[in-house]
């Protein structure tokens, strides 16, 4: 009964009076095994549009084996398995509806490390997920503005589209691969840490890229900075492992709800830099 | 101090004030070589010279010449310098500068016989090679010509052709084979890789023996350059095929993971991310296999036949290259052949050391190296 009552106030929620553009991603019971290790269990997080997912816990939790299952990218690892199911607007990933390349294009990744490709330049890295998917650039230059726009590095760059894009910074390169993803019009963005290896005057850029993009697509960020979850994030989930035993969601909610008032003191611990 | 340098850092007198303090102040350089040291060598140096020459010259009833005394000179020197630095800095230091000559005297001993080699056929090279050496071929040269008559351009062009083919058929081969052990991983990979590994050991007779039994004798096409080729080959693709694995074996994954994210085909990834990535040690790789086939003389010996005149159809009758040229020339009694071989072995030295430059250079380039490309994109 309680939770048919949540279900419909997650509705009504989730109708507002102009529809986020992005796609809904939910995991549904999802569990994760590397050989025989299993390292992630039963985990249900609902992603939606125009909302920035926040996953946070502790090293080794499984936040990021989540996040590359959302992608698909999981199964890159040879030993790599997995059980449940990750719903794309209602289609399964791992289901024979969609290709993995189509599901890859919609579902983009920005990685912990910086990555764009060094034997390109930063227009043709901007235009490489074209290039890689096969599909024709009608309006090149058009493009790489727009998306080089909303990373937020257009005016930085406007200049030197044509040099390698190894020249660039740390902080530029990750928003060189933010534009990289968007280009391809991805529905949903995961981000795995994507400001670990920058300095705090980029990792705001990038914050504030998210904020932007926020409205026009899903984005699912990975972070181990608190202030970072709190800043950029609307939903959150917080992961945790016991020793030898799989990683588990322990409570997950509003991001204000989290940090303000949870109700698992592991995670009241955790936000209140405790442990972990 | 600090601020005022920093507001007055824009002024012109000012730059040269550091530059006038760095001349007054004598830049310290705690590892180099002191006159003393040098002395101490030398005088250590000096000294067992003479103690060589009073052994076998006065103390010892025979006399040893040549080698032997270099060497017992080499011998008496290290236990002389011991002393005198042992007695100048104590024991630790006198250890210390023995095993430093000890080393060095190694690597120069490493070291001499490719100078050795190389000095040597420059010297006799340099006597027959001139302009006509490389426009004109061994048609008309005969017992009685100089040995600054005739050439070796037709197997200048023999070697040329017969590389070119090879390396055409052995790099697509090998850099898909590479792919495939590096990229694709499959249950093939394991005894692809064992067999290429083995193959650079496969002795270049047998590669030779392989052509001209299959090749030349059973399709009864007879000798020819292109029989060469696939001799060549042969040897060059187990080369390239482990040069160019290692060399996408360090293309880092996370690009490739990049590329796949964005939704891209794997095969797609490979050819437009992992291969651009590496196209500078795949060029290395591929210099590489040619440096390792260009002076063979076995497997052509076998297949292109050999002959004095111009022929530059690789495809049909005898041809030459500069490997066999060397052989069939130095094996004569006229010394003006004799000659000609050793012009022929410079150019083959000349031909690889600009294989092993152009190697050095493809490799050195790195991702920097693309205003070719920077010119195509930049609109």
């Amino acid at each position: 009964m309680t939770e048919t009552t949540a279900e419909v106030t997650a509705v009504e929620e989730f109708a507002p009076v102009v529809e986020p553009a992005g796609g809904t991603l939910r995991g549904v019971g999802v569990s994760a095994w590397f050989g025989a290790r299993k390292v992630l269990e039963n985990v249900d997080i609902d992603m939606r549009a125009g909302v920035v997912t926040a996953l946070i816990g502790p090293s080794g939790c499984g936040k990021s084996t989540f996040l590359r299952i959302l992608n698909r990218m999981h199964e890159l690892v040879p030993i790599a398995t997995l059980a449940g199911s990750v719903l794309l607007d209602g289609d399964d990933i791992y289901g024979t509806a969609l290709p993995i390349t189509e599901i890859r294009r919609r579902i983009g990744m920005v990685f912990q490390k910086p990555n764009p490709f060094p034997a390109m330049t930063i227009g043709d890295n901007v235009l490489a997920g074209l290039k890689l998917t096969g599909r024709k650039v009608p309006n090149r230059e058009q493009l790489i503005e727009e998306s080089l726009r909303r990373a937020g590095l257009w005016n930085e760059v406007r200049n030197r589209l044509g040099a390698p894009a190894g020249g660039l910074s740390g902080g530029q390169q990750q928003r060189l691969c933010i534009a990289r993803s968007l280009a391809v019009r991805p529905d949903v963005l995961l981000m795995d840490e994507p400001c670990s290896a920058l300095d705090p005057t980029s990792t705001r850029r990038i914050e504030e890229t998210i904020l932007e993009l926020k409205d026009q697509l899903t984005i699912v960020i990975v972070t181990h900075n608190m202030q970072q979850a709190q800043r950029v994030s609307q939903h959150c989930a917080f992961f945790l492992a016991a020793e030898d035993e799989p990683g588990r969601v322990v409570e997950q909610g509003d991001t204000d709800f989290i940090f303000g008032s949870p109700k698992d003191p592991r995670t009241a611990d955790y936000v209140n830099g405790r442990f972990g | 101090m600090a601020t005022t340098r920093a507001l007055d850092a824009k002024p012109a007198p000012k730059p040269d004030q550091p530059a006038d303090a760095a001349r007054q102040v004598p830049r310290r350089r705690p590892r180099a070589w002191r006159w003393a040291d040098i002395g101490e060598f030398a005088g250590s140096a000096a000294s067992a010279l003479l103690l060589t020459w009073l052994i076998f010259d006065r103390l010892l009833p025979f006399r040893i010449q040549g080698v032997a005394f270099v060497v017992g000179w080499y011998v008496l020197t290290l236990p002389v310098y011991w002393l005198v630095v042992r007695d100048g800095h104590g024991p630790v230091a006198a250890k210390d500068r023995l095993a430093t000559v000890l080393i060095a005297s190694g690597a120069a001993l490493a070291l001499s016989p490719i100078f050795l080699v190389v000095g040597y056929v420059t010297v006799r090279g340099l006597a027959v090679v001139d302009f006509g050496f490389l426009t004109e071929t061994m048609e008309l040269t005969g017992p009685l010509s100089e040995a600054t008559d005739g050439g070796l351009l037709h197997s200048l062009v023999g070697t040329l052709e017969q590389l070119g083919i090879a390396t055409l058929i052995a790099v697509p081969l090998g850099v898909l084979t590479a792919v495939y052990l590096s990229e694709i991983a499959g249950p093939l990979a394991r005894p692809t890789r064992l067999v290429a590994d083995a193959m650079t050991a496969l002795p270049s007779i047998v590669a030779g023996l392989f052509i001209y039994s299959l090749v030349v004798i059973r399709t009864g096409w007879g000798f020819s350059g292109f029989a060469g080729s696939l001799a060549l080959t042969i040897l060059m693709l187990p080369t390239v095929t482990i040069a160019a694995e290692q060399v996408l074996r360090v293309v880092p994954g996370s690009l490739r993971e990049a590329a796949l994210a964005l939704g891209s085909p794997y095969w797609r990834s490979v050819l437009l991310v992992v291969l651009p990535t590496a196209r500078a040690g795949l060029a290395t790789a591929v210099i590489l296999g040619m440096a390792r086939v260009v002076g063979e003389t076995a497997p052509v010996l076998l297949t292109v036949g050999g002959t004095n005149i111009l022929n530059t159809n690789p495809f049909s009758d005898y041809q030459d290259n500069i490997p066999l040229f060397v052989f069939n020339q130095i094996r004569s009694s006229k010394q003006t052949f004799v000659d000609r071989a050793w012009g022929g072995a410079l150019l083959l030295l000349i031909l690889v050391l600009v294989l092993f430059v152009l190697a050095r250079l493809a490799g050195g380039a790195g991702p920097g190296g693309r205003s070719r490309r920077r010119k195509g994109t930049a609109k």
